[in-house]
C-alpha cells in the first residue's frame, strides 16, 4: 500500500526560550492508504497537538508533514483552507455541529463551501445518510439529537467530501458506551467498505482497540507501536491495556 | 487600589467590547454639548433684534429637547451597560469562585463605570468643542450673520450642563449594575457560556397568518394617514394608525424570520450555496430572539426619518417660498371706515374711528413720511365686504357637508371682495396672473390648500354668489392661485374677485398699498425700513391702524424659523439614529463570542477567510438593514402624512430633504455598521 501521510521528524515547542515546553519531541511515522490508525496517550502527552499539526490548525516548529508527497507545513492562507476543505475530514470530540442548522444543513455545508450544486449535494447526503443510518434524523437540530447521533452526523459531514484522510479527535469522548460502540462500528464500516483512511486520537483503550494499528505517545515521543494483525478485537484490547499499564510509568518510577 | 487596577485592566482587556459603547458615549456627550453650546456660539453674532428673539426661542426649545434627549441617552447607556455585563458573566463567576464578595464586584464595576464615564466625558467634550466651532459656522450661515470676527468659543455653561446630565446617567448605570450583580447566582455565571441554543422554529402556517395580519394592519394604517387622511378630524384619531403601525411592525418582525426562512429554503440552489444556509439561519435566529428590540429600533428609525426630512423640507420650503410669496419690499394695510358702534363693541378709540377715513398716503404724510420720496412702483387697491356674503353663503349646497366635516371653521366670517381691475393692478406688481370677468362672473383666488379644496367643492357645482342683489357665477370651477398679503407661506384662504361695478354700493373694508423701496443695496433698503419703523409711535398717536409686512422682516422671521426646525430636527435625528444603531451594534457584538465558536467550526471544515468574512458582513448588514428597510417603507407614508399637515409650507423641496436624510442615515448608520463589522471580525479571528 502506498504512503498517504508521512510525518518526518516533527517538533512542536510552546512558550518562550526561558520556559520551553516540548509538546512534540521528534516524532516520525507513516500512514498508508486505507489504514485505520489510533494514536493513544494520556492527557498532556501531545497527541492532540500532533493531530492539530497534521490538520494544519497548528504549525510545527520543525520537521515536515507530507500528504501524498506535498509538504503541507509549507502551505499558506487559502491554500491551507483548500487543503483542509478538499483533502481532510474532521470528527471532533464535541461534534462541532452548528446549532442553528439541521443535520442535513450541517452536512450540506461542507459540500456547499466546495461550490457543489444542490442536485449533487442532495444525492450525496442521502447516500451517506443511508450508510450511516441517520436518514431519520436529517431534519433534526443538534439539540434534538443524542450524542451518538450528533457524532454520526459529524462523521457523515467528515466523509461526504471523500477526503483522503479522516482525522478524529477523541470521537467517543463525549459518548456513552453504547453510542461509542455504534460509532466505532461505523468507523470500521468506513474503513473496510469505503476504504477510508482514518487517523484517530484517543486516550481510551476500548476505542483504540477498533483500529488496525495503535501508536502510543508519551511526553511528546513515540513510546510504542502495536499492530492488530489477525488478532481478535478482544486480544488486541488486552494487548493495548498491557502497553497502557507500561505507559503509566510515573508510578513505577516512583517505586 | 487593587480594585482600581483590576477595573483598569478589565477595560483595557475588553477594549473591543467597549469600543462601540465608548464610541456611543463620546458621540452622545459631543452632540449634547454642541446643541447646548449654540447659546454662546450665537451670543457673539451681530444679528437684528427680531432674529435675536427667534434665537432665544430656539435656545429655549433646544434646552427642552435636551431633557428629552437625556432620557433617550440615559436609557441607551443603561441598556448598553447591561449588555456588556452579560458578556462578562463568566469573569464575575471566576471572581466569585475565588471568594470575592458581590460587594467587591460591584465596586469594581463602579470604578469601571467611573473610569469610562470620565474618559468619555473628556473625549466627548473635546470633540464637542471642536464640532461646535463647525456648528457656529452653520448657525451663522443660517441666520445670515456676519462671521468676520470668528472666535473660538467654549461654553462653560454647556460643559457644566453636560457633566451634570451625564453624571446622573452614569450614577444610574452604577446603581443598575450593583442591583444586577447582587441578584445573580454563581451557577448561572459559571454556566453562562455553555448555554446551547435551542432553535425554536415557529409554525410556518402561524407565521403566514400573522404575517398577513401584520400586512393588513400596516396597510390599513398607511391608508388612514394617506388616502383617508381627510377623515382624520380629531386628534385622538391619529393614535389609531400609530398604534396599528406599532403593533403591525411587531407582528411583522415576529413572523418575518420564519417566513423568510421558509421562502428561501424553497430556493434550494440559493440556499445550499456557499455559506448561505448558515447566514440565513443566523439571521433568522437573531430576529427571532430580538423581535421587541427590532420593533423599537424600526420605529425609532421611522421617527428619525420623518422628523428629520419634514424639518428639512419645512426649512427649505420656507426659504424658497419667499421669492414667490414676498416678491415686493413692502405691503401696507389699513382698515378703513370703522363704524362708530365698534367703539363699544371692540374697544376702538374715537381717534381710530376718525383716522380710519384717511388714506394710507395721507396718514404717512402727516407723520412726515412722504411715500414718493422712498417708494416706487406704488399700487393701491381697496377690498370690500358685505354682511350678505359669508363663507357659509359662498359654499351654497356644500355647506351642510362641510360643516359636518370641518365643524370648527367660522362659517359666518365675511368674505373679502376685490374688483377685477384693482386685483389686476396688484397682480401685475406681485407677478401673479391677471384675469378678465364678464358682468355676471366671479372668481376666487386662494393658495391655502385645505381651503382651496373646500372652496373647489362649491365652485365645481357652479355655486352662485349674491352681492348687492345681483347674482354672479364662478368663471372657473377651481380656485386660482394668488394672494393679497405677502408672507412666507401659502396662507391665503380666499379672496373673491368680481366685476368692477359689483362693489359700487359697498363700503371699503381695507386699503392695501404695495411698493418697492427706492434703494439699490440691502443697507439702503434697511434704512428706509427703519425710517418707517421709527414713525410707528407717531402713527399710533394719531390713531392710525396701518400695519405693514415687509420682505425683510418676513425673510428674517422665516430664516429664523427655518433654523429652529433644522436644529431640532438635526438634534433629534442624530440622537435617535445613534441610539438605534448602537443597540444593533451592541446586540451583534454581544453575540460575537457565540459566533466566534461557529466561525471557528466553519474554518475547521475548510471555509475560506474570504467566504467567512463575506458571511459575517452579510449577517451584520442584514441585521442592520432589516429594521431600516421597514422603517423606510413606514416613512414613505409618514412623510406623506407630515406633508399633508405641513402643506402650508409647500413641499417643493421634499427631494432635497430626503437626500439630506439619506446622507445622515448613511453616515451614522453606515458608520456603526462598519465599526460593528470590523470589531466582530477581530473577535472571530481571535
Amino acid at each position: 500500500m502506498s504512503n498517504l501521510l508521512k510525518i518526518d521528524n516533527i517538533e512542536k515547542y510552546y512558550g518562550s526560550r526561558s520556559g520551553l515546553t516540548k509538546a512534540i519531541n521528534n516524532i516520525s511515522f507513516e500512514v498508508s492508504k486505507g489504514e485505520f490508525v489510533a494514536i493513544m496517550g494520556s492527557s498532556g502527552s501531545g497527541k492532540t497537538t500532533l493531530l492539530n499539526c497534521i490538520s494544519t490548525i497548528d504549525r510545527v516548529t520543525s520537521g515536515h508533514i507530507y500528504m501524498n508527497g506535498v509538504d503541507i507545513t509549507k502551505l499558506k492562507g487559502n491554500d491551507l483552507n483548500k487543503f483542509r476543505r478538499e483533502e481532510l475530514g474532521f470528527i471532533f470530540q464535541d461534534f462541532n455541529l452548528l446549532d442553528t442548522l439541521t443535520a442535513y444543513e450541517n452536512i450540506a455545508l461542507s459540500l456547499s463551501i466546495q461550490d457543489k450544486g444542490y442536485q449533487e449535494i442532495d444525492k450525496l447526503i442521502k447516500d451517506t445518510a443511508k450508510k450511516l443510518g441517520i436518514t431519520h434524523i436529517l431534519n433534526k437540530y443538534p439539540y434534538q439529537m443524542s450524542g451518538g447521533e450528533k457524532q454520526r452526523v459529524a462523521s457523515a459531514r467528515a466523509i461526504i467530501t471523500e477526503p483522503k484522510l479522516i482525522l478524529a479527535d477523541e470521537p467517543t469522548g463525549a459518548l456513552d458506551s453504547k453510542s461509542s460502540k455504534m460509532l466505532l462500528d461505523s468507523f470500521n464500516y468506513l474503513n473496510d467498505e469505503l476504504k477510508a483512511t482514518i487517523l484517530m486520537v484517543t486516550h481510551d483503550a476500548f476505542t483504540a482497540s477498533y483500529a488496525k494499528r495503535v501508536i502510543f505517545i508519551k511526553d511528546g515521543k513515540i513510546f510504542n507501536e502495536i499492530i492488530r494483525g489477525e488478532k481478535t478485537r478482544k486480544e488486541f484490547f488486552d494487548e493495548i491495556i498491557n502497553v497502557v499499564t507500561l505507559l503509566g510509568g510515573d508510578l513505577n518510577d516512583a517505586l | 487600589m487593587m480594585l482600581f487596577k483590576l477595573a483598569f485592566k478589565n477595560i483595557r482587556k475588553s477594549v473591543s467590547d467597549y469600543a462601540i459603547y465608548f464610541f456611543t458615549l463620546v458621540l452622545g456627550v459631543a452632540i449634547f454639548y454642541v446643541f447646548n453650546a449654540i447659546d454662546s456660539q450665537t451670543a457673539m453674532m451681530k444679528v437684528s433684534e427680531s432674529t435675536r428673539d427667534i434665537i432665544d426661542l430656539m435656545l429655549n426649545m433646544l434646552s427642552g429637547v435636551s431633557v428629552f434627549v437625556s432620557f433617550v441617552l440615559g436609557f441607551l447607556i443603561i441598556y448598553a451597560s447591561r449588555f456588556l455585563m452579560k458578556r462578562r458573566n463568566k469573569e464575575f463567576g471566576i471572581y466569585m469562585t475565588l471568594g470575592m464578595s458581590k460587594g467587591k464586584i460591584s465596586k469594581i464595576l463602579v470604578v469601571e463605570t467611573f473610569l469610562i464615564g470620565l474618559l468619555s466625558l473628556v473625549v466627548g467634550l473635546v470633540l464637542g468643542c471642536a464640532l461646535s466651532q463647525v456648528m457656529s459656522v452653520i448657525v451663522a450661515n443660517m441666520f445670515e450673520a456676519d462671521l468676520t470676527e470668528f472666535t473660538f468659543v467654549i461654553s462653560t455653561n454647556a460643559i457644566i450642563k453636560t457633566i451634570i446630565y451625564f453624571g446622573i446617567m452614569y450614577l444610574l448605570v452604577m446603581i443598575f449594575n450593583t442591583i444586577s450583580v447582587s441578584r445573580c447566582k454563581l451557577i448561572d455565571l459559571i454556566n453562562a457560556n455553555k448555554k446551547t441554543e435551542t432553535v425554536k422554529l415557529k409554525n410556518p402556517y402561524l407565521c403566514i397568518v400573522i404575517f398577513v395580519i401584520a400586512v393588513v394592519m400596516l396597510g390599513y394604517a398607511y391608508y388612514q394617514v394617506t388616502g383617508n387622511v381627510e377623515n382624520l378630524r380629531e386628534t385622538w384619531q391619529i393614535f389609531l394608525p400609530i398604534g396599528l403601525g406599532a403593533v403591525g411592525t411587531f407582528l411583522l418582525f415576529f413572523s418575518l424570520s420564519g417566513l423568510v426562512l421558509r421562502v428561501l429554503q424553497h430556493f434550494k440552489k440559493f440556499y445550499y450555496k456557499g455559506l448561505n444556509s448558515f447566514t440565513i439561519k443566523q439571521f433568522s435566529s437573531k430576529i427571532n430572539t430580538t423581535v421587541f428590540s427590532m420593533t423599537v429600533i424600526c420605529l425609532m428609525l421611522f421617527v428619525t426619518i420623518c422628523v428629520f426630512s419634514s424639518c428639512m423640507s419645512m426649512k427649505n420650503a420656507m426659504t424658497s417660498n419667499l421669492q414667490e410669496l414676498a416678491p415686493i419690499d413692502i405691503q401696507l394695510l389699513k382698515t378703513k371706515n370703522i363704524p362708530r358702534e365698534f367703539i363699544e363693541e371692540y374697544g376702538y378709540s374715537e381717534e381710530q374711528i376718525n383716522n380710519s377715513y384717511i388714506s394710507i398716503e395721507d396718514d404717512l404724510n402727516s407723520v412726515g413720511f412722504n411715500i414718493n420720496n422712498y417708494y416706487k412702483d406704488i399700487v393701491g387697491i381697496n377690498t370690500y365686504t358685505t354682511p350678505n356674503l359669508t363663507l357659509k353663503d359662498t359654499l351654497g349646497s356644500t355647506y351642510s357637508y362641510m360643516e359636518e366635516k370641518y365643524p370648527f371653521m367660522t362659517y359666518d366670517a365675511v368674505e373679502e371682495i376685490v374688483t377685477v381691475s384693482d386685483y389686476n393692478k396688484a397682480a401685475k406688481l406681485l407677478g401673479l396672473d391677471t384675469y378678465t370677468l364678464d358682468s355676471d362672473e366671479y372668481l376666487v383666488i386662494a393658495d391655502y390648500d385645505n381651503m382651496v379644496s373646500v372652496r373647489n367643492a362649491a365652485l365645481g357645482l357652479n355655486t352662485p354668489i349674491i352681492i348687492d342683489g345681483k347674482t354672479y357665477y364662478p368663471k372657473y370651477d377651481k380656485c386660482k392661485d394668488g394672494f393679497l398679503v405677502i408672507s412666507n407661506s401659502h396662507i391665503n384662504a380666499g379672496v373673491f374677485i368680481v366685476p368692477d361695478d359689483a362693489v359700487s354700493n359697498l363700503t371699503v373694508e381695507d386699503e392695501y398699498m404695495y411698493a418697492n423701496y427706492k434703494a439699490d443695496t440691502e443697507e439702503e433698503k434697511q434704512e428706509i425700513e427703519d425710517l418707517l419703523l421709527s414713525k410707528s409711535d407717531a402713527l399710533l398717536n394719531i390713531g392710525s391702524t396701518i400695519s405693514a409686512g415687509t420682505r425683510l422682516s418676513i425673510y428674517e422671521g422665516s430664516v429664523g424659523l427655518g433654523a429652529l426646525v433644522t436644529f431640532i430636527g438635526l438634534y433629534l435625528g442624530v440622537i435617535f439614529l445613534i441610539s438605534s444603531a448602537a443597540i444593533l451594534a451592541l446586540k451583534e457584538l454581544s453575540e460575537a463570542t457565540e459566533n466566534k465558536e461557529r466561525f471557528k467550526m466553519l474554518r475547521k471544515i475548510g471555509a475560506d477567510e474570504k467566504l467567512i468574512n463575506k458571511a459575517l458582513f452579510r449577517q451584520i448588514a442584514i441585521f442592520f438593514l432589516a429594521p431600516l428597510v421597514i422603517a423606510i417603507i413606514h416613512s414613505i407614508f409618514g412623510i406623506m402624512f407630515c406633508n399633508y399637515i405641513l402643506e402650508t409650507f409647500g413641499n417643493e423641496s421634499l427631494l432635497l430633504a430626503i437626500i439630506l436624510t439619506a446622507l445622515l442615515l448613511v453616515v451614522i448608520y453606515g458608520g456603526y455598521l462598519l465599526i460593528t463589522y470590523y470589531c466582530s471580525k477581530r473577535i472571530i479571528k481571535e
